[in-house]
């Protein structure tokens, strides 16, 4: 697969108000799972959250997750091991929405 | 014994309709919101058709914090560099009962929760459901924090993505074929520069939705919609057909808001938000079992959604089912009885309400914009080579008109193109 990808996501996420819950994450990857399922989670999850690095290791932070649950419809029951909501007031607070 | 007689979950359009109808009624409502207020988790394109909030708040121009008044409709159809209008403005978009208004999550929702507070409902923020007390195959309310809270009846409305509504036998199966992901920017601009640029009165603005490029020529759209001070920006994308693309969703809006004919519109703005949320776009096929015993679902939690391509409804669908719910609920408490038989009369309401009639009507227009992919590639480049052909001259001797004209079309295939064209007037 080929991404063309060139925006910087991580300056618009720095736009929004976000409770980061350093102590759980609250969506967490299972270790192993097919390349073409991680693949789609890189093309969908809009806050560019799944990354391949140089090497080919996979990454995935949910700092600066939009709770949107796509990768969980994608993925759910393949390559998530667990997809919860952020605990009490954690997560991301949209002011306009 | 009961905490309440109705617990609602969620505070979006569907819950707080529902809270504010039975508060108003003089039941015990508890709504329980996970965000830290009414609205933070909560992100729409932008466009109210205000028909089912008037019913219940007649007052609700005057009061709701409201962006523009939508008199101004624009559908375009994308191409890479070009870029065909639709544009469409008549006082028949402005008349109270059939307006429409954009809108912004944040303060509306916790506008409508206000509503519901006035009335009487209780709102508990920053706590998520965990679960549902199920006894005897019955829901008999919640598990929220470290606390389980009972009531008699227990409305869901909790989103697209519900948690909980599997747990009582209502949710259905979200399939990547009929959901999209949208992704949006709020973007500031002047209010004055807004109104130049959209030819808009003060107070009054554009909905403006693209088929083609936005989404690369995938299933989806673009959309833009006009706030007071800022535009709404964003696209949708169907995820089964989003998984083929060679492009992430988020390039997609980045080079859609780099197109030349969005780069002008957008100038000099300042991007104040990126948000992201599901849109549940099966249509009627897709509306799950609606009640079971001590529980209905309501808004997107019940896939009361339509994205006809040039018009996505929502939030007037979650007021509705939310109102009817919140009647069925008062029913049940007055008979005292709140098995699924007794919570039969939601679907019943919902039957004979624009919600389940208008989606029914539309129950084939899913299938018909995922299987024509011409409408997202194909017509478009069209669109774009017969404006061409008719607007550019360049002093080459000229082929008739007709000629030039018909060869776009013609390179699609004639047939197709009323192929297509016929399936669509029959799915609408
Ligand atoms: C990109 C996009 C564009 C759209 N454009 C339009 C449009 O122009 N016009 C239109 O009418 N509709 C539009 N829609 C659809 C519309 O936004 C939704 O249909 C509508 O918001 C549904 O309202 P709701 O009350 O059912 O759910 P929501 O508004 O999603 O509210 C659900 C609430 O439940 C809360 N919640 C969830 N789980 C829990 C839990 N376990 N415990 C406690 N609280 C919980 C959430 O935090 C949230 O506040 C669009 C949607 C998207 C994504
Ligand atoms: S929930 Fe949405 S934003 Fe969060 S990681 Fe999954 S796809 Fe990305």
């Amino acid at each position: 697969m080929t991404t063309e990808a060139k925006v910087n996501v991580e300056e618009k996420l720095a736009c929004n108000k976000y409770n980061v819950d350093e102590g759980h994450a609250h969506i967490a990857l299972k270790e192993e799972g097919a390349d073409n399922l991680f693949d789609q989670l890189i093309l969908c999850c809009p806050a560019a959250l799944y990354r391949r690095g140089e090497n080919g290791a996979r990454s995935f932070d949910y700092a600066g997750c939009l709770e949107c649950g796509t990768c969980r419809v994608l993925c759910g029951d393949t390559l998530l091991e667990r997809w919860e909501y952020p605990q009490s007031s954690m997560g991301v607070s949209y002011r306009f929405g | 014994m009961v905490d309440f007689d109705v617990i609602i979950v969620g505070a979006g359009p569907a819950g707080s309709v529902a809270a504010s109808v039975l508060a108003k009624e003089g039941k015990s409502v508890l709504v329980i919101e996970r965000g830290a207020y009414a609205g933070a988790k909560n992100m729409t394109g932008g466009r109210l058709y205000s028909h089912a909030l008037k019913k219940l708040f007649p007052q609700f121009e005057e009061e709701a914090p409201l962006e523009r008044k939508i008199t101004h409709e624009k559908i375009s159809l994308i191409s890479a560099q070009g870029n065909t209008t639709l544009d469409f403005t008549s006082p028949a978009l402005g008349i109270a009962g059939q307006d429409s208004y954009s809108v912004l999550r944040a303060p509306f929702d916790q506008w409508l929760a206000s509503q519901a507070e006035a009335a009487g409902a209780e709102y508990i923020y920053g706590i998520a459901v965990e679960s549902l007390i199920i006894e005897d195959g019955r829901v008999c309310g919640v598990c929220a924090g470290d606390d389980m809270i009972r009531a008699h009846v227990t409305i869901l409305a909790d989103g697209v993505n519900s948690l909980l509504a599997a747990s009582a036998g209502l949710g259905a199966k979200l399939s990547p074929h009929r959901m999209a992901v949208g992704v949006k920017e709020v973007i500031e601009l002047p209010e004055q520069v807004i109104e130049d640029r959209f030819l808009c009165e003060p107070q009054e603005g554009c909905a403006w939705l693209f088929v083609g490029d936005a989404t690369k020529g995938h299933v989806g759209g673009g959309f833009l919609y006009t706030n007071r001070g800022s535009l709404s920006l964003g696209i949708v994308a169907t995820l089964s057909d989003l998984c083929k693309s060679r492009v992430p969703i988020y390039q997609m809006l980045e080079d859609f808001k780099n197109h030349p004919a969005m780069r002008p519109v957008l100038k000099n703005g300042k991007t104040v938000e990126y948000s992201g949320h599901l849109i549940p776009e099966g249509g009627y096929r897709m509306v799950p079992t609606l009640y079971g015993n001590g529980c209905m679902v309501a808004g997107d939690a019940a896939m009361l959604c339509m994205n006809l391509g040039y018009q996505v409804r929502g939030m007037d669908l979650a007021i509705a089912s939310g109102e009817c719910s919140a009647h069925a609920a008062r029913e049940a408490l007055e008979t005292g009885r709140y098995d699924k038989e007794a919570l039969s009369s939601y679907e019943g309401r919902l039957r004979e309400s624009f919600v389940l009639r208008d989606m029914q009507a539309s129950a084939d227009f899913p299938d018909f914009m995922e299987s024509t992919s011409r409408l997202f590639k194909g017509y478009p480049e069209m669109c774009q080579a017969i404006f061409q052909s008719l607007f550019v001259v360049d002093g080459k001797p000229g082929r008739p008109l007709g000629k030039k004209l018909l060869s776009p079309v013609k390179e699609l295939g004639l047939m197709n193109v009323l192929k297509d064209a016929r399936k669509g007037v029959k799915a609408l």
